[in-house]
């Protein structure tokens, strides 16, 4: 057990994963010699030599298109995209044929992609997305979320060891913001499962990512004005804890969905239109979404920052709840 | 100086299970003007009767439904049509467009009268800049059609679990909403009424000590009967002036008021005060009314000595506590008694459907619970009475008591019921004539059991005067049905068998 940053415990959890399992490599741009964009993997090419940390031509088609080949013929890579927003790239490849392989010819396609994402850093429209909701949408694919250091080491355990490709977003901003003790033991964490980060009794906050501690700040103002704001950290979209989520909804009957994607067809959508279908009669109050607005991620900081949904925006919405 | 689109009003969901509601009074008429939410018409559903505020402002362009009509939720009543705009009446044209000229055209207006949309805030035309704020949805409740009685669904179906009526409750949210929180206060704190009938409902008869509040000695049926709607209303046309005032009388002539209280009513004088009707009340109102305008109610009286069933029941009474956690209670007595005489007289447990008489060989026995404070009453039903012995009847009673004390009556414990017992002899009184739950045919009142002189005869067949257990027993029936001497055989009966009762009855 120690401390570790959550991009520490992505390093480390990789690690061990490839240490105990010689199926697993990983492929992506200079992830090999220069040890990834953000050094996930620095010093992963001397321990494992370069056939097992392979740094790549700049095309996402082929880090796709090859992890995928590579899965079918038995092994379990890892392949980094340097920002989540490329992935588009290789969109043919991982929607056509790596989400439905295993309905076309039953074959399994062990593949994890890990795809840094977020904002927060000025890096502006094509380095700062949040593409789940994308990907969600493509039945075939597993969408994780981690926003602790010790989910993102066990559910990236549980990504290489899931058979169907998995698109493991991590979350830049967190990268080096956010420590928590992380065992030293291989774990996995399942998928699925939603994580109570606060609990409480008054309203439901649902979220992932960055957005959980955006969240469990505002509930902590909240609870200055005498109401208690659970905040639930999905963890993993594909599969999503639809239980939890209602269980939390239907004793607290208000609810706010909170992500840093975009607004229109993002996951928040689903999550809400999912409480109406399944929670109507719970509700006290219209489920509310907090979200980007539809722009691109704006590179100027003040813009950035209004952007995306701050603490102040998430107090806000909850007192407006609060007093609904 | 466009105002925008015409705003249609329609019909409100009161409740989840409501469905429809009658237009029961105009307060606009075509061409007048309507402030938004200004009250505009009152409607009258199952579950409450309320007034449904504008949602424009504007002129009453048209009015589609007429006073006395029952239509479906959703269905359009009325539409107002921007001031200024051109009205279908022609007449107050200078006021329209002194109106118009007044605190017409906010677009924020607008867009709040013209239709609920939760997305209204940022997030649509913003390629050209990016914005400043993240995009969230504002619930604005003061535009979500109701007014100041919507209901959210969580508070509607907590509010129909509990028979309570949200309009009741004191609201913290906004414009006054109820909110969860609210109703599970009000619940909480027995506001609601639906709570402690017990002491009216006195299973105890003797040992109760009379309460403060008399119940009324009659029965009802739960909160929400099946109202039928207004009846015959001729669908006054109203060819109304055009007086800037609602012309009351010609509403009150049209209409054949369905509950006494005239909307016209006069103005409070010195010293009086006026709360709103409950639902409940209004049911209650409703129903006793609509019985007695429907069974022919005589009532007969019989005076039992319960000396034996006064010995029986303290012979059981410690076993059943003991052994069961049940009180042998009097009125469970006299249940038993009357359920096991029931299938010998079928036209006391009957009901006049049509042309048709319905007997049946069960009882479904209704319990007339009156509520606190005068609040109204319940009658929660023991289905299939005649399956069960001493034990079980007081159990029922028991059980229906609990819950009706705790608002843990389901809607299937108050419907159904073929015969009732009301039991206001927890008060002392020692007659009364209750109003026959419609659509049974009879209900039985118990009064209460006093030591009273009775002649008997001794051992050598001489009259004396002992000192014994009295109980009054009325049975008020439906001479449609039951005659006066199929109601005193009965009776008769019922007399003979609590007298005479024997302990292996339990």
């Amino acid at each position: 057990m120690a401390e570790k940053t959550y991009l520490q415990a992505i390093s480390d959890g990789l690690r061990q994963e490839m240490r105990r399992d010689p199926r697993v490599f990983v492929l992506g741009e200079d992830v090999g010699v220069y040890g990834g964009a953000f050094k996930v993997t620095h010093g992963f090419q001397e321990e494992f030599g370069p056939w097992r940390v392979l740094d790549t031509p700049l095309s996402e088609t082929a880090i796709v298109a090859g992890a995928t080949g590579a899965a079918l013929m038995g092994l379990r890579p890892v392949a980094e995209m340097q920002f989540a927003d490329f992935v588009s790239c290789a969109w043919d490849h991982l929607v056509t044929i790596a989400a439905k392989q295993r309905w076309r010819a039953g074959t399994p396609v062990p593949i994890t992609l890990r795809l840094p994402s977020g904002g927060g850093f000025s890096g502006g429209p094509f380095h700062s997305q949040n593409p789940e909701s994308s990907f969600a949408h493509i039945p075939g694919l597993k969408i994780v979320c981690p926003a602790t250091p010790e989910d993102a080491k066990g559910l990236l355990a549980s990504a290489i060891e899931d058979p169907n490709p998995v698109l493991f977003f991590e979350h830049k901003h967190l990268y080096r913001r956010i420590k928590g003790e992380v065992s030293d033991d291989r774990y996995t964490t399942p998928f699925g499962e939603a994580r109570v980060h606060r609990a409480g009794d008054d309203l439901t906050v649902i979220t992932w990512g960055a957005m959980v501690y955006t969240a469990g700040e505002a509930a902590e103002k909240l609870a200055a004005d005498g109401v208690d704001v659970e905040v639930l950290d999905l963890r993993t979209l594909i599969p999503w804890d639809r239980e939890a989520v209602l269980e939390s909804v239907r004793r607290c009957s208000k609810v706010l969905v909170l992500h840093e994607d975009t607004r229109t067809g993002g996951f928040g959508a689903e999550i809400a239109a999912t409480i109406a279908e399944e929670a109507f009669e719970y509700l006290d109050a219209p489920v509310r979404r907090i979200a980007a607005p539809d722009a691109p991620v704006p590179f100027s900081p003040p813009l950035e920052k209004a952007y995306i949904p701050q603490v102040d925006d998430v107090v806000a919405g909850l007192r407006e709840l609060a007093a609904y | 100086m466009s105002t925008g689109t015409q705003v249609e009003v329609v019909m409100p969901q009161m409740g989840v299970s409501v469905s429809e509601g009658t237009v029961t009074k105009w307060l606009k008429q075509p061409g007048e003007t309507v402030a938004l939410d200004e009250p505009l018409l009152e409607i009258s559903t199952d579950k409450v009767d309320t007034e449904v505020p504008s949602p424009g402002e504007g002129v009453v362009a048209q009015v589609l439904v007429q006073e006395g009509e029952t239509v479906e939720v959703g269905t359009v009543l009325a539409v107002i049509a921007p001031a200024g705009a051109g009205s279908t009446e022609a007449e107050p044209a200078a006021e329209e467009r002194v109106v118009a000229d007044a605190p017409v055209p906010e677009p924020a207006t607008q867009a709040a009268a013209a239709e609920v949309t939760a997305s209204s805030s940022a997030g649509e035309g913003m390629p050209s800049t990016p914005t400043p704020a993240p995009v969230t949805s504002s619930p604005h409740v003061e535009s979500a059609g109701n007014g100041r009685t919507f209901v959210s669904p969580v508070v509607a179906r907590i509010a129909a679990e509990h028979g309570v009526d949200p309009n009741a409750v004191a609201g913290t949210g906004q414009g006054g909403r109820v909110t969860k929180k609210d109703i599970l206060l009000y619940i909480e704190s027995g506001a609601s009424g639906v709570s402690p009938p017990v002491e009216a409902f006195a299973p105890e008869v003797p040992e109760q000590a009379p309460a403060a509040a008399p119940a009324p000695p009659v029965s009802a049926t739960p909160p929400a009967p099946e109202t039928p709607p207004v009846p015959a209303a001729a669908p006054a046309p109203a060819p109304t002036p055009p007086a800037p005032t609602p012309p009351a009388p010609v509403v009150a002539a049209a209409k054949p008021a369905p509950l006494p209280a005239a909307p016209h009513a006069p103005a409070l004088a010195a010293g009086e005060s006026e709360e709103a009707m409950t639902a409940m009340r209004r049911g209650v109102a409703e129903h006793m009314r609509r019985s007695l305008d429907t069974s022919a109610h005589v009532t007969s009286a019989i005076e039992v000595d319960m000396s034996r069933v006064v010995v029986a029941r303290e012979d059981l009474k410690q076993e059943f506590q003991a052994t069961h956690g049940v009180n042998p209670t009097y009125l469970a007595f006299v249940a038993k008694a009357t359920v096991e005489l029931l299938p010998r007289w079928p036209y006391v447990n009957a009901e006049i459907r049509g042309e048709k008489i319905v007997t049946r060989p069960f009882v479904h026995l209704g319990i007339a619970v009156a509520l606190d404070e005068g609040k109204g009453l319940i009658v929660p039903v023991i289905r299939n009475a005649q399956d069960l012995n001493l034990l079980g009847l007081a159990r029922s009673i028991a059980d229906l008591a609990q819950r009706a004390r705790t608002k843990k009556l389901l809607p299937d414990d108050v419907q159904g019921g073929t015969f009732t017992i009301t039991n206001p002899g927890g008060f002392g009184t020692f007659h009364g004539t209750p109003v026959i739950s419609q659509p049974q045919v009879g209900i039985l009142g118990t009064y209460a059991l006093v030591k009273r002189p009775w002649v008997v005869q001794d051992e050598l067949g001489k009259d004396v005067i002992a000192i014994r257990p009295l109980m009054n027993i009325t049975l008020t029936y439906d001479h449609r049905l039951v005659d006066g001497a199929y109601s005193g055989g009965f009776l008769k009966e019922l007399r003979e068998r609590l007298e005479d009762w024997e302990g292996s009855s339990g």
